[in-house]
């Protein structure tokens, strides 16, 4: 991975392997395979983009590394210990990999403050004080100071995302799995996610699974993009993006950007136009 | 819906517009009801009815009567009987509905055939079933929350978004504590509705099974539907004027409470 910086910030721990991963759905029934012999190898604390058209597979794979959905056939492995291969086809759900969903999963009961808490307050390692005052800390450090005692329904959209993945963070997980966070917000608000994600990653560096159709957040956000094909879904090809780490937005309008966008969007059509012909459904 | 919206409202143009109606809508009750003696014209309907004023003097006799005081009573003791009864199985049935399958497909046929039956098709039954006549009034009003409390709960548990369980799960919950800090509060805003639904069904009930089974052998006053029913036997229509606006009020009271209750218990709902 040329494009990642070998420097002692990066952490050792969350590599991902995904080794020949197959995942069929109904295999007695109309055999539909969400994910084809797919092999992703993603190192420790690396931004990893996954882009490919709606419906792919894309969600099939991270729900398989989440352990929300078990595997057909396949080995994935966090740091060489296996979480799911043969004789254990459904990977334990653990706060090593915390998703970070599309619709957002904040429990609308909490406040953010006890949303934030909720993680290690399961684990229960720590005492009660304790985790608050880690809590508090986290939320000042990203930005969310005022917003501890205010219900998520209260604050908006894009503050919410924050809290979440502050909340995903207080678990200390290893790797980070985000399914389309950004999708439903506004172009706007968009851009600010994404450089406050990249300020929160450069605290605390952790690997990230991140599933996008946004070309450039996947661009702007990324150590590299694997592109992946229309379903089933495996990869394509993938694009290094050399521009170097820590970035912000001024990297969008440089002539490097561009190159990358460009290289990757002719592929991306190909597979979106195979998608679209296919018929493939939103989903 | 809102309390506090209402009272900030208070002295906007709609509350007065809402006064002035109330105002004429009494005016015109106060004119029809004495159509007879003023016109010499009885107006249809209304000219039939008891004339405010007389229904207020009717009233101020009876604030200072006991048993009409303690008709209130019966009925707040049933309505409440019913309801916390219909909570106490209605909540956990629901829930237990919700999350495990074999029961669901057990007792929810069984439930569904039940359900559409009316509480009062179950008056006859319930006098010949349960020993004593204030215990099968309450046995129907329980019936008249009790399948609408059940629903809302299994509807509201039932249609928890999975991915609350899945967050959850992956920052190490255990399956009690999915129930207890998932489920349980994901379903409140439902059991809140439902309750408060229940309540209104409650009382339409509780009237009609005192009125059906009479003031009863208790000696103990036989609720406002009773109340009601002797006053429409003893020809005095003032006195079902009073009856029929006093539920109206014990109903805003209870439902009323209920709503404080429920927003107690459900803070995050405040300010959508």
């Amino acid at each position: 991975m040329s494009t990642l910086e070998k420097n002692d910030s990066m952490p050792t721990k969350g590599a991902i392997r995904i080794e020949d991963v197959v995942k069929v759905y109904d295999p007695e029934g109309a055999a539909v395979m969400a994910v084809d012999h797919c092999s992703i190898d993603i190192p420790a604390g690396e931004i990893c983009m996954i882009v490919g058209p709606s419906g792919c597979g894309k969600t099939t794979l991270l729900n398989t590394i989440a352990g929300f959905h078990g595997l057909t056939s396949g080995h994935i492995y966090l740091d060489d210990e296996i979480l799911c291969g043969p004789g254990k086809e459904k990977a334990e759900p653990g706060s090593d990999r915390i998703v970070v969903f599309q619709n957002g999963a904040l429990f609308p009961w909490k406040t953010n403050l006890e949303n934030i808490a909720f993680g290690p307050m399961m684990e229960g390692k720590l005492s009660k004080a304790e985790i608050y005052e880690k809590a508090r800390k986290m939320m000042v450090d990203a930005g969310l100071e005022g917003t501890e005692d205010a219900y998520p329904g209260e604050v908006s959209s894009g503050l919410r995302r924050r809290v979440e993945i502050v909340r995903a963070l207080m678990n200390e997980p290893k790797v980070l799995l985000f399914d389309e966070p950004y999708r439903a917000l506004d172009s706007l608000t968009k851009s600010v996610m994404h450089e406050a994600l990249l300020e929160i990653y450069y605290k605390n560096k952790v690997t990230i699974f991140f599933i996008t159709h946004d070309l450039e957040e996947a661009v702007f956000l990324g150590h590299r993009l694997i592109i992946m094909s229309s379903r089933p879904c495996k990869p394509k090809k993938i694009v290094e993006v050399d521009i170097p780490h820590p970035r912000d937005y001024s990297v969008l309008t440089s002539p490097r950007f561009r190159e990358i966008m460009n290289e990757a969007k002719s592929v991306v059509n190909e597979e979106a136009r195979k998608a679209f012909e296919a018929g493939e459904k939103e989903g | 819906m809102n309390i506090n919206k209402f009272k900030s409202n208070f002295s906007t143009r709609a509350t007065f517009r809402g006064l002035i109606a109330i105002v004429i809508f009494v005016a015109i009750w106060e004119f029809g009801a004495r159509s007879q003696d003023l016109i010499g014209y009885r107006m249809p309907f209304i000219g039939l009815i008891p004339p405010p004023t007389a229904v207020l003097e009717t009233w101020a006799d009876l604030v200072v009567d006991v048993s009409y005081w303690q008709s209130w009573y019966m009925s707040f003791l049933r309505v409440f009987t019913g309801f916390i009864m219909a909570m106490i199985v209605g909540i956990p049935l629901g829930l237990y509905m919700a999350i495990n399958r074999t029961f669901y497909g057990i007792a929810f046929p069984s439930f569904e055939i039940l359900r559409p039956i009316p509480p009062l098709a179950w008056v006859p039954a319930s006098i010949i079933f349960w020993p004593t006549q204030e215990m099968s009034i309450a046995f129907v009003t329980f019936l008249g929350a009790f399948y609408t409390i059940v629903i809302n709960v299994l509807g509201g548990a039932k249609s928890i978004n999975r991915q609350y369980v899945q967050a959850a799960q992956s920052m190490g919950a255990s399956q009690a504590d999915i129930f207890r800090r998932i489920v349980l509060p994901a379903t409140l805003p439902s059991i809140v509705v439902g309750s408060a639904v229940g309540m209104g069904i409650t009382w339409e009930v509780v009237v009609a099974a005192e009125m059906i089974s009479g003031g009863g052998s208790g000696g103990a006053g036989g609720g406002l539907g009773f109340f009601i029913w002797s006053s429409y036997v003893g020809g005095s229509y003032e006195q079902i004027i009073v009856g029929m606006i006093s539920i109206g009020i014990a109903g805003f009271i209870s439902s009323e409470l209920l709503r404080k209750l429920g927003g107690r218990f459900t803070p995050w709902l405040k300010t959508r």
